[in-house]
Parts: C-alpha cells; structure tokens; sequence
C-alpha cells in the first residue's frame, strides 16, 4: 500500500503500560535508534515505586516519554503527540498528557473487562466514542503477537512478554526509523537463548509489517536529522554521567576512586555503573547504611583516594554530622545527591529540587560545603569532574545536586576527548620539614593533604576544634571563631577558581529567568520561545550554588524582574534575595514531575503582562 | 602505579630504627582522669607496638568519641578521632583504599555497642582487617556517667535513678554472632595478659574484637574489681588458653565440666574430677565460642578471660584488591577514552 509521508520538526511519544510491560525498556530502544538517526532528544521515564505493582492498576503504570527533533530539543516534551497504551490504567493515567488531536494506538486485548473494572472506566473508552477528540488506533497487539510466534510452541508467558515489540515495531514504521540496531540489541541480549532472539526479532518486525499493510495507519512520518555540532556521540543518563566523570577525575588525577554508598532510589545505578569498572581501580563499598557510606569515603579520602559517596534525600539526611566531619578535617570528598520526592520517603521514583536548602545548610553549626548543580543528563559528567578539581584543589568536601529527572533521562553527548579535559593536580605532602597539618595554601587556604604511610608526618586529626596551624584539639574562644571564618573564607575563595556566569539572551531587561539543576531544558525552551515572540527575557542556569559566581548579582541588577522557577517551594528564590536583596519571584511546583516549558512560558506572560 | 603508591614507594617497610614504647608516646598531655583504666591499656599498646616491627607511619589509630575514644591523640602514629560510633566505617574506608596500612579502632562500649553497633557488626562479618580495641567500662564516661549497653540490670545512674531495666549486651556474644574471626577478652588491671592478647590481635589476619574491661573509677569505680582484684580475681575468672584444660581457683584446684552443653564448675580436689574432665579450649571450635562467652550471662561461672576464638577467613579489603587485579588481568588496565566510547555511538557530520 501506498503511504504518505509527512515531514515533522519534533514529536513526543510516550509508551504505557504495566509494570511489566517492558515500557522502559520499549522507550530506552527507540532513543537508541532515534539517537543513532541524528536526531536530538530528551526523554522521561517514569515509573512507579512498587518493583511489579500488580497488573492492570493505575498504580501500576509505567512509561516512557521521548522527545525527538530536527532542531534543539531540551525537554521530554510538554504534551504528547503519540501515546501507545498498553491497557486502560495506561490509557486512563497518561491521557492528560496527550495533545488534542493527538494519536493514540491502544493494544485492544488489553481492554478486557476485569482491566476496564481496574482501571475505572465504566464502558470501553476504545469503544463508547469518548476518545473522539484524538486519533484513535486500537490493534489488538496481544492477538497479533500470538499470530507471529504460532509455529514457536512458546508459552504464553513468554509470548505476552514479546508484545512490547511489536508496539516498538508499529512506532518504527510509523517515525521511519530502521529495525537494524534493535535486532542487533536483541541478538546480543538473548545470545544465550536462541528461542528468544528469534521470537523478539519477528515480533518486531511483524509490528512493522502491520504498519505497512494495515489499512488504519494513513500517513508515516519522517524527522529529518537535528543540526548538532559535528562529533561522536552516545547516549547518556545522568546517573551513567556521573560514575563516569568520577572515572575521568581519577584517570586525570592519579587517584582511585572509593564509593561508600547505600542503595537508595534514584541513585543507586551510580554505584552499580562504578562497580562494573574495576579495571579502573575503582573500590565499591555497599556500606550497612549511608552513615558508613560517607563515613567509609571519608576514610578512603584520609587515606590518599577520591572518596565519594552517593544517595537521595533520606540519605542526605543521615549523612549530614559526617559531613560536618569532613568540614572539620578538612578532607576531598565528594558528596551526591540525587534528588527524589519528599520528604520522608515521599516519591522515590519521581524528581524534585527540594534538598537545595539541606544542601547547603543542613548541618550542625556553621559547616560550609560547596554545592554545584548539574544541568542536563549530560553535564552531570562534566559536574562530577568539577567537584573533585575542587575538592581535592580546596581540601574540602563538595556536594554535587542531581536528581531523578537527570538521573534516569538521557540525551545525546558529544563524547569529549579525553585530552580535551583539564589535569588535576593533587600535591601530597611529603616533606616533615616544618609540616603542620593545618598550615595553610596562601591562595587557596586549603591545608595539606598528609596521608598515612608517609614517614615523618604522623599526625592526629579529628573533628574537635583545631587549633590554627597546628591543629592540635583548641577550646580557645578566639581561635574557635578564627577557624570558622576560616573555613567559610576558604569556600568563599572558590568563587575565584570558576568560570563567570552566562546569561543567554540579552544581558539586560525586563525579565531574567533563573535556574539551577534539571530545569534548564524547560527554562531554555520557554526562555527562547518568548523571545522569538520579541519579549525581553533573557536565562541565568546556576550550576555553582555555593559560592555563587561573582558576577551573579550584576546580571541580576541588571533586569527589571528576577523570575525563579523551581521544583520546591522557593529555596533558590530564598537565597537569592538573602544574598542580593532581589524581589525574586518564585514559580514553584511539586508535583514530582519536571516544569512543562508553557508553565514556565505562562508565568513569563503573566510578569511580562504585568510590567507593560 | 596510582599517585599514592608512587609517592610512598621509597617509605621503608620496617622500622628505620629499633623502637621503644617512649617512640610511640605523643607530645599531647593525656587528660583522663587519674587512676583511669584508660591509662594502662595506652601503656601497654604503646608497650607492644616496637615488637610488631611495622613502622610507625603505617599505623593508625582511629576512634569515635568517648573518654576511651581520645586514644590516637596519645599515640605517636597516625590518628583519627572521628565522630561518635563511625570509627569501625571510618577504618573500613581507610583499610580497604589503603591495605598497606595496620589500622587499630578504639571505642567504647557505647560508642561501639550503641551508637555504632552497626557498624561493627558489619565490620566483623566482612573480616577487615582491623584492630579492635573496646573499651568497656558499663557505663558512659565523657558524658559524665549514664548506664550504657553493658549495664548491668538494676544499674543506678543519672539516667536511671529507679535502675536500668535495659537487659545488657554481652560484647563478646555480639563479636561472635557477627562472626568475628578474632574475639578476645582482657583486663586493663593485667597487664602481661593486656599485652599477650594485643599481640595475638596484631597478629592475627583479619577483624581482631578484643573486649577489655576498663575501669571508670570516676562513674563506675570497681565494676569488674571482683575480676580483676588479687583478692576475688583466681576464683572468678578462668583464664582460657588453646589446648588446654579450663582450671581455675587460687589453688588451681576448680574447673569448668561440660554436662551436655552446659558448663559447670568442678572441683579437682576430692577425686571425683581431674583435668582430663573439663574442657580443654580450642579456639577454632565455632560451637565452644559460645559457650564460652554465654558462661558470663551466668552467676555462678567464673568470666573466661583470653582469646575465646581465632579462626582465619578471607580478608574482606585484601579480596576488594583482588578483583581489580583480576578485573585489570581480564580487561587490561581502565581506558576513559574506551570508556566514554563503549556501546553504541555515532558521527554527526
Ligand atoms: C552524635 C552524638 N551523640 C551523642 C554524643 C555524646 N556522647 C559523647 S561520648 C558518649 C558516650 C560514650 O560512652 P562510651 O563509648 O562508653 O565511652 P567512654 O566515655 O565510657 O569511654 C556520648 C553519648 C556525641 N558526642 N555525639
Ligand atoms: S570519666 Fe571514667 S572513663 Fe572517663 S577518663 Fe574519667 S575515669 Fe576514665
Ligand atoms: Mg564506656
């Protein structure tokens, strides 16, 4: 059959199903090949706490969005163009999420009575008329899956479990995209059973067939590759970005790595990617809970390697008089935070930015801890990498902010070479000549890192007070406060070691929106679109918390209104004004989901609107 | 070769001169109070170290908070005085990125038994190799003496003006249900024994526990004198040594008997029993560990006193090491470029 093409600039698809569905993984292929395309994109998994939440639930619905363009995409997209639902709980949740018009393809085996009953739906929705506002395809996916494998002699089991490919192979047919790399994924993923490439790979492409031959599909589309700078590129999560520029900071530096950690949603897969790279040098320690996690890195740090520890919020929590500990003595460590939903355990697969003020407070006394954030899945690398040349340059324990969004997103990475990044430096002391073990750099304030093994430098550390230079135990009232204006001054210097800040857009106006960590996509997209509208908005994405860069509070006085969308209830905004005095205003939401770039795009409106 | 191995190559293996128990005393004036318990266990430490023939920059101390936990500064070594209870994490840290190194804990019985107990238990089931000296004295000294996970039922403190009706932990029942695989016990009053049983620590490859009871003559004067006095000391405790039969009295004239599992005493004296009747002590046998720690719990028992076991099992920072080494023998040594390549990537043109 003859079909038509239509050329698109960018579409959004999300995949839904049950848990057990292979929704992620469906999701995961489609970036692979649509990365491997040329086209940019963004994606969002999202999916439920419960491991196999029962079948057909709406609490049980798991799904994958991506975004995907012929120009610059830096969102998983605000409203979907496409959405595959697996079962009526798939369709019931994520239709919210579909555009008006949008297309839906709805396996219609899934919508049997006892799932309509768990999903809440009174009448079939594929039948009563009620979807009428969108393009509705139902295939009865489950039937068409028996079809392909009839000959196989599968179970039934294994046949229901293949079903997701075939979903895949209708959203290749339909998008243009070539079957090749996911064989080839399935060749190798299966290799040890034979029974199960063969009944993968047709399922797929019996998926695809459908597309070609079924009568409801009446248009395909294509997505021209995007403009991306010339390069290599991968696909890259958060959490993959992370472990990895650990290993580039250790490769560059000479030292290992040591990650004490306990496991923890979102950020558990940081310490499972490290403990595959061995080779590295790489030491995984899966403490008894996150107490020992920091407190193993901060003797692994004592010792002379890179100690890091990762977690989420609940963590962070039970970390914090450890990291006073390491304020005290004056170690490297590095600190990961990958944010989840909160408080308590509040939503451990879902985002949110709400540990910014624990962050940079939440310790007894005065303790002050760098906070950088990372930006996209992709700067995570380059985040990781920056925290240890502080660390180890500063002697001072550095707090890296992810969060769940970042984590489990990916995007396509110009991979850098591996020249291209700066050496780190770490000086031990050596020499017993006059070694004082908190004598300080004139420039940087940080203390020596003496290890030990080292002869003649034997020394006590611990976390009572120091005496200056000596850093023998002092209750000495003026040395207590010389100390910790010291320690603060030591931090505060690092604002001397960093880049400036750039805004994007004008240097000045009416509107600087500002962000830090995962809302750089939404910002950047509601940001641009504004301006082509001609309004007079301009973007400032902190990556560095603490300190900020020097020129912040210029950039700031230099527009009119400082708008501060955040995924908490002001934080950022809080210190804004504390620091600078800004009537800083605050877009919030928590709803442990990411900004939509038109809630942000509204909001800019609506002060725009206001100050004409 | 890593930055850390390649600045310390040239350090020397053993000591560059014959040490004494003065190389190993700090410049720091010690502050417990006097008459502490404390001061003996840092004398002998300090008194065994030269024989172990290590140099002095290999050795660490690390420690939590506590009266007992202020040991590294009196050491004239590496020291670490942490935070309360972390110290067996601490180590591990330390230990498992650094296997060079000889790294002792000290603790007491609360900061090792409550706040910390996690931590050391977990540290005795993984077997790294670390040094453990608790300091058990039953009561918190540094916080001027509440009752503590060792306390004794009944036991009258600030905290627990009516008693304690905490039933206590016993510490070596602890060790060996985390399934240490060096668990001893000693005296601060005993000096020889003190140093007998810090050496069989320091020899021994892999989580060394050693319970000392320690006298806080301040908060808790004469807790263990009925063990440790010249008066009450032979008819109570029965010192253990592998091999041989469980005899004790002032005259050597009572022993411990097995009747089925169960350890009582007996006497030597009317012909009834001779040695060949008690139990001969065998420090690898897992089962007889525990008798011999339960035999505390029990009134009428004398406290065995040395080392209830020893056994050898795989060193948990030296097995770490081990799997780099075959990870770098297999996939040959780390390359980022390699790395950052790896799967599936692409050209944009
Ligand atoms: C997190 C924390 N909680 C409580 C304290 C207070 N504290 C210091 S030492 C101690 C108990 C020490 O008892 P023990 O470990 O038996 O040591 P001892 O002083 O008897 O040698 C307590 C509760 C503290 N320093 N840190
Ligand atoms: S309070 Fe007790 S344990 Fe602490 S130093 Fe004084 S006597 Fe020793
Ligand atoms: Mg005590």
């Amino acid at each position: 059959m003859n079909k038509a093409f239509k050329n698109l600039d960018e579409v959004t698809i999300r995949f839904a199903g049950d848990s057990g569905d292979g929704m992620q993984l469906t999701g995961m292929q489609f970036t692979s090949t649509t990365a491997l395309l040329g086209n940019d994109l963004s994606t969002l998994p999202d999916f439920p706490a419960e491991i196999r939440a029962p079948a057909g639930t709406l609490f049980g619905v798991s799904g994958f969005q991506i975004h995907f363009g012929s120009t610059e995409i830096n969102t998983p997209g605000d409203a979907c163009d496409v959405l595959v639902a697996m079962n009526p709980a798939a369709l019931k949740v994520n239709l919210r999420s579909l555009r008006d018009g949008g297309i839906i393809i709805a396996n219609s085996d899934g919508f049997n009575e006892k799932n309509l009953k768990l999903a809440g739906y009174e009448s079939n929705p594929l039948e009563d008329g009620s979807l009428s506002r969108y393009q509705l395809h139902a295939v009865a996916i489950t039937k068409l899956t028996h079809n392909a494998l009839d000959d196989l002699g599968l179970s039934n089991k294994l046949v229901e479990r293949s079903k997701n490919f075939f979903a895949l192979g209708m959203m290749y047919w339909m998008f243009t995209r070539p079957l090749e790399p996911t064989i080839k994924w399935i060749q190798d993923k299966f290799k040890k059973n034979p029974e199960l490439v063969e009944a993968n790979t047709r399922v797929l492409k019996a998926g695809y067939a459908f597309g070609e031959t079924t009568e409801i599909f009446a248009v395909r589309y294509e997505v021209k590759p995007a403009p991306l700078a010339p390069g290599r590129y991968r696909s890259v999560t958060g959490n993959e970005a992370i472990a990895w520029g650990l290993i580039a900071a250790s490769v560059k530096s000479g030292l290992d790595i040591f990650l004490g950690s306990y496991p923890i949603t979102p950020a558990s897969d940081i310490l499972h990617e490290l403990a595959k790279h061995k080779n590295f040098r790489v030491k995984t320690f899966q403490a008894e809970d996150e107490i020992a996690g920091i407190t193993s890195a901060i003797g692994a740090s004592y010792g002379g390697a890179i100690g890091a520890t990762t977690t989420s919020g609940p963590g962070m929590a039970l970390k914090a008089e450890a990291m006073g500990l390491a304020v005290m003595l004056e170690l490297p460590l590095i600190i990961c935070d990958v944010q989840r939903g909160g408080p308590s355990t509040g939503l451990p697969t879902k985002t949110e930015q709400a540990d910014l003020l624990q962050a940079l407070y939440g310790r007894n006394s005065e303790a002050p801890i760098p906070v950088i954030a990372a930006s996209t899945p992709a700067d995570c690398f380059l985040t990781a990498f920056e925290a240890v040349r502080i660390a180890i340059k500063y002697m001072t324990p550095v707090i890296i902010l992810s969060d769940g969004y970042l984590a489990n997103g990916a995007e396509p990475w110009m991979i850098p070479s591996v020249s291209s990044l700066p050496d780190i430096a770490p000086k031990f002391r050596t020499d017993p000549k006059g070694f004082q073990p908190y004598m300080r750099d004139e420039r940087t304030l940080a203390r020596p890192w003496a290890i030990p093994g080292t002869p003649g430098l034997e020394h006590r550390i611990g976390g009572l007070e120091k005496e200056h230079i000596t850093g023998n135990v002092s209750y000495d009232p003026e040395n207590h406060e010389f100390m910790v204006r010291m320690r603060q001054a030591k931090v505060d210097r690092i604002a001397d070691d960093i880049p400036p800040a750039l805004v994007e857009g004008d240097q000045k106006g009416d509107l600087l929106v500002v962000g830090w960590g995962g809302t750089y996509g939404a910002i950047r997209t509601a940001v641009e679109d504004k301006r082509r509208e001609g309004k007079s908005v301009s973007h400032l994405q902190l990556k560095y918390i603490n300190p900020f860069q020097k020129n912040v509070g210029e950039i700031l006085y230099n527009f009119k209104c400082v708008l501060v969308p955040e995924l908490n209830l002001g934080q950022l905004a809080r210190v804004l004004r504390a620091k600078y005095l800004v009537p800083a205003v605050t877009l919030s939401k928590v709803q442990g989901l990411p900004f939509k770039a038109i809630e942000i795009e509204n909001k800019i409106d609506e002060i725009l609107g206001s100050t004409r | 070769m890593n930055l850390v191995e390649d600045i310390l190559k040239d350090a020397p293996a053993t000591p560059p001169v014959k040490y004494t128990a003065k190389d190993f005393q700090s410049d720091q004036d010690v502050r417990w109070c006097p008459g502490c318990g404390d001061y003996s266990i840092l004398a002998q430490v300090q008194r065994v170290m030269p024989d172990l023939n290590i140099p002095k920059h290999r050795i660490v101390f690390v420690s939590g908070i506590g009266c007992s936990s202020r040991f590294p500064y009196y050491m004239e070594s590496y020291g670490f005085h942490s935070i309360h209870g972390r110290a067996p994490a601490i180590a591990s840290g330390l230990k498992i990125a650094r296997p060079d190194l000889m790294v002792w804990v000290a603790t007491g019985d609360g900061d090792g038994l409550s706040i910390g107990g996690n931590h050391l238990i977990h540290v005795c089931r993984r077997n790294v190799d670390l040094k453990i000296l608790l300091f058990n004295n039953e009561i918190y000294g540094l916080t001027k003496g509440q009752y503590s996970p060792t306390s004794e039922v009944g036991k009258v403190t600030k905290s627990t003006p009516y008693g304690s009706i905490d039933h206590p932990f016993n510490p070596l029942l602890v060790a060996l249900g985390a399934e240490a695989s060096f668990v001893a016990r000693t005296l601060d009053r005993d000096p020889k024994h003190l140093q007998t049983i810090i050496r069989r620590a320091a020899d021994h490859k892999g989580t060394a526990f050693i319970e000392i009871y320690q006298n806080c003559n301040v908060f808790n004067d004469g807790a263990f004198f009925k063990y440790t006095e010249k008066e009450t000391k032979d008819d109570n405790v029965v010192f253990i040594e592998h091999g041989k039969p469980m005899v004790f009295g002032k005259e050597r004239d009572k022993g411990v008997r097995l009747e089925g599992f169960t350890p009582t005493v007996v006497s030597l004296k009317d012909g009834k029993y001779s040695a060949s009747d008690l139990i001969v002590h065998n420090e690898k046998d897992t089962m007889l560990s525990f008798i011999l720690a339960r035999m505390s719990s029990i009134p009428d028992l004398p406290r065995p006193v040395g080392v209830v076991y020893a056994v050898e099992r795989p060193l948990y920072d030296a097995e770490v090491s081990k799997q780099i080494q075959q990870a770098i023998q297999k996939q040959g040594e780390g390359n980022l470029e390699k790395l950052l390549n790896h799967g599936e990537t692409w050209a944009i043109k």
